[in-house]
């Protein structure tokens, strides 16, 4: 009686098409990886020479920034972190509304950079830049 | 008769020094290929909390810097005046029409500076600008 049948052939893997799946390897993370880890804010300017097209005053939300980088909304003052809330809420009632933001000349460039952003966090589309307010 | 004589001898050609090759060749390129990188403006970038990447190709994307002291640069170009900027961005534009502008502006630059450089790319009809921010906010 046999119990342990002791098998003499070569039991090895085979080890030829290593480097193969080693370069398929490299080659794949070569190709997936991104270097660049700079991201923005995106917005799309309003073309050149563009006509005044006529907007329904209702679908239009008026944001105002001044200098010291108070910011006003339909004529009420808002904190700036709660903006994208409320702007969420008006989006809500009225897909269609249009936040118009304005800026004075001297307004930080930062203070705005954050409105926008709380634009893109209340999901705004429709971002419309209104000429800075001449002295 | 016979007319073929059959080789048995095996005429494979040596594989093992494939890799080595192969890695000499990967080595040499990575040392030859050069990134294109722009040294701009030092600029301090404000922060932002819902920035996302550019879709898209880097070769797509123009940069253009603008620091305190208003100086301006496009790429690889420093702008002598603001109103240049059109000319060098619709060059750009023609030769690559799917462009899009990535600015990089100093946060505590004003809005009368940026507004102008809105303009000049609203001239030159480039209109998908990114505003460049780190993350956090």
């Amino acid at each position: 009686m046999l119990i342990g049948k002791k098998k003499e052939k070569d039991v090895e893997i085979p080890s030829a098409s290593l480097s193969d799946i080693v370069f398929l390897l490299l080659i794949f993370f070569l190709v997936t990886t991104s270097i660049d880890t700079e991201k923005g804010l995106d917005l799309v300017l309003p073309p050149p020479g563009a006509s005044d097209i006529k907007i329904p005053k209702k679908n239009i939300t008026n944001l105002l920034i001044n200098e010291a980088g108070e910011a006003l909304l339909d004529g009420e003052k808002i904190e700036i972190s709660r903006i994208s809330s409320t702007i969420k809420d008006k989006l809500l009632e009225n897909e269609l509304l249009i936040v118009s933001v304005k800026t004075d000349d001297n307004t930080e460039y930062s203070t705005y950079v954050r409105v926008i952003d709380q634009l893109k966090k209340a999901d705004a589309k429709r971002i419309s830049l209104a000429e800075p307010e001449k002295d | 008769m016979e007319f073929k004589k059959k080789s048995k001898i095996n005429v494979a050609i040596p594989t093992a020094s494939m890799p080595d090759i192969i890695f000499m060749l990967l080595i040499f390129f990575m040392v030859a290929t050069v990134f294109k990188q722009y040294a701009g403006l030092k600029v301090q970038l404000p922060d932002a909390e819902k920035i996302q990447k550019i879709p898209g190709s880097k070769r797509h994307v123009v940069t253009v810097w603008a620091n305190t002291s208003e100086q301006v640069v496009c790429d690889d170009v420093r702008l002598k005046k603001l109103s240049d900027l059109r000319n060098v961005v619709y060059q750009k534009l023609l030769a690559n029409p799917q462009i899009k502008i990535a600015l990089k502006i100093d946060k505590a630059d004003k809005m009368g500076f940026v507004s102008k450089i809105h303009e000049e790319l609203r001239k030159a009809n480039a209109l998908s600008i990114y505003y460049f921010a780190l993350p956090g906010g």
